[in-house]
């Protein structure tokens, strides 16, 4: 869905880091890419999220400023954005009401503006397909909210954002490994309208990620594209995890359990 | 305090603040955050908690170092009570010498709201409510200046979104926004606009944006029997089996 908000990049301008030394670079976040965001806990993740999300404006303790498509953001702007901003996922929530999977993508399809009853069933059996293609057991969209396991529940909350979502950015916090396709979520996420960052200590998402930015004592450290050698580990760990979605499968479905190179062959 | 401290005291603007929610909802943890903030900016707050029966607000508003005073309703109606004591209440915040005076209130009915015409009104609301939850809430939602909605980090973004929305049909002026009562996100926001809550000198001829439900029946009287026959004043009888329209009356 078109977002009424759309914005093709934002900038974060460069700050300070906790020991006030300038930071090196002006950063820009784009449409149409995936960004991880790596570093230990304290780095300094947060506080760059929160620049973002609160429309830093120098009054921040990083000094930061948020660009909107390269301008700083008009005062309608900051109104229509503020607290709107950022779209988040994290591992702590979970669906709590009581309502069924369509039922409730419904409504919030019509809390999007679509009026026409049958238009939000419509967009909403899309969101529910998307899910079902990322999560690995498919669930009716009679389903319960509450009944939809990790899985499926993170799959149709991964979906839902991509497609239905108001906000510009979408921030999510890792993306579990069981009962998500990893790399099919990206794709969704790319072909998004919106600026997807993930923060992750996933090797495959942080490698199968646009670029990666390191961050240390509260500053962005570095910014790093794949380099060849990356590609090709990239590309072995993927099997990897192909190889042990296909494991998982096979013993919830009772087959036979064959060699280790069934699973994963060498290159 | 002499007589001319005591009206230097009472005659000094301050600002109020009142903040209101269902229990539980996160207030204090907001709003005692919020406070801390304050004071890094150099304005200093009291707080007054309106509760029924019991709390432990005021521990947690001391832990924090805001001064704190309690009232609790006991066997009053405690939106009246509320209202009743007000005067005194501010009173006793301009004596702490605070900048800031905030008001929560707890236990108030749905059918209440302790907001004020001229004085800056907040509604506090979580996520885990159910999305009818806006609608059910009544006046303290829909005549806040600003609806601060918590706990949005254990629940959908597609929970958070409807949420906001039937808000919005609520109350169609207010600022509208997500708040962490645990990780403090989004209380330096808050400081900053209640940092700019209009002074007030004195709460005395001050409206209430709501009338208080009517009350004044037997049952306010300590009656305990059940039965029509003791029954007297300000009884309203239902006609059950018709569905009746929800009360939204100003
Ligand atoms: N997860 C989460 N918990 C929160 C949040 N805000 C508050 N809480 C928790 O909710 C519980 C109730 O918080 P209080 O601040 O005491 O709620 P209150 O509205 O002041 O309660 P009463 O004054 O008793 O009506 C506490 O355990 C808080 O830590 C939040 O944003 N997220
Ligand atoms: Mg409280």
């Amino acid at each position: 869905m078109a977002n009424e908000q759309a914005i093709a990049s934002i900038t974060v301008t460069a700050g300070r880091d906790k020991a006030g030394n300038p930071e090196p670079w002006d950063l820009t976040f784009r449409t149409g890419e995936v960004v991880a965001l790596l570093g230990p806990t304290g780095s300094g993740k947060s506080r760059l999220l929160s620049d973002i999300e609160s429309l830093a404006d120098g009054d921040t303790p990083s000094g930061r400023r948020l660009l909107l498509d390269g301008q700083a953001p008009t005062a309608e702007q900051r109104f229509a954005l503020h607290g709107r901003l950022v779209a988040q996922l994290t591992q702590n929530m979970n669906f709590v009401l009581d309502m069924a999977a369509l039922e409730f993508v419904t409504a919030h399809a019509e809390s999007r503006g679509i009026a026409d009853p049958a238009a939000a069933t419509a967009a909403a059996r899309q969101v529910i397909d998307a899910a079902n293609a990322l999560a690995g057991e498919p669930f009716a969209p009679h389903t319960q909210l509450t009944q939809l396991s990790g899985g499926q529940s993170r799959a149709l909350m991964i979906a839902d954002t991509a497609l239905l979502s108001w906000s510009p950015v979408l921030l999510l916090d890792e993306i579990e490994n069981a009962g998500v396709d990893k790399r099919a979520a990206m794709r969704l996420l790319l072909g998004s309208d919106k600026i997807v960052v993930i923060a992750t200590h996933d090797p495959v998402l942080a490698l199968s990620a646009d670029r990666r930015m390191v961050i240390a004592n509260g500053a962005v450290a570095a910014v790093l594209t794949r380099t060849p050698a990356e590609e090709a580990l990239l590309t072995r760990l993927a099997t990897q995890e192909e190889g042990l979605a296909a494991l998982r499968h096979a013993l919830r479905t009772g087959a036979p359990v064959r060699a280790w190179e069934a699973f994963f062959p060498t290159p | 305090m002499n007589e001319a401290a005591h009206e230097e005291a009472t005659a000094r603007p301050m600002r109020l603040v009142t903040v209101a929610g269902p229990p539980a909802c996160g207030k204090t943890a907001v709003v005692a955050k919020t406070c801390a903030k304050l004071r890094e900016a150099g304005v200093s707050t009291a707080v007054i908690k309106f509760d029924c029966l019991q709390t432990r607000d005021d521990a947690l508003y001391q832990a924090a170092g805001v001064p704190v005073s309690v009232a609790l309703s006991g066997g009053l109606c405690p939106d009246h009570f509320f209202a009743s004591n007000l005067e005194e209440a501010f009173a006793w915040a301009q004596h702490t010498g605070a900048d800031c005076c905030i008001i929560e209130t707890a236990g108030l009915c749905n059918r209440c709201s302790p907001h004020l015409r001229g004085v800056m009104a907040l509604c506090i609301i979580d996520n885990l409510m159910g999305i009818d939850a806006p609608e059910k809430i009544g006046p303290m939602l829909r005549l806040a200046d600003l609806v601060l909605v918590t706990k949005g980090d254990l629940v959908s973004q597609a929970e958070r979104e409807v949420y906001r929305h039937r808000i919005r049909q609520m109350n169609s002026r207010a600022v509208i926004r997500h708040i962490n009562g645990l990780t403090g996100q989004g209380c330096q926001e808050l400081a900053q606009i209640l940092a700019l809550a209009p002074a007030v000198a004195t709460v005395t001829d001050m409206k209430l944006r709501f009338s208080m439900p009517a009350a004044v029946c037997s049952y306010c009287l300590s009656e305990t029997r059940i039965g029509a026959r003791y029954q007297k004043g300000n009884v309203r009888k239902v006609e059950f089996g018709h569905r009746q329209e929800g009360q939204h009356g100003e």
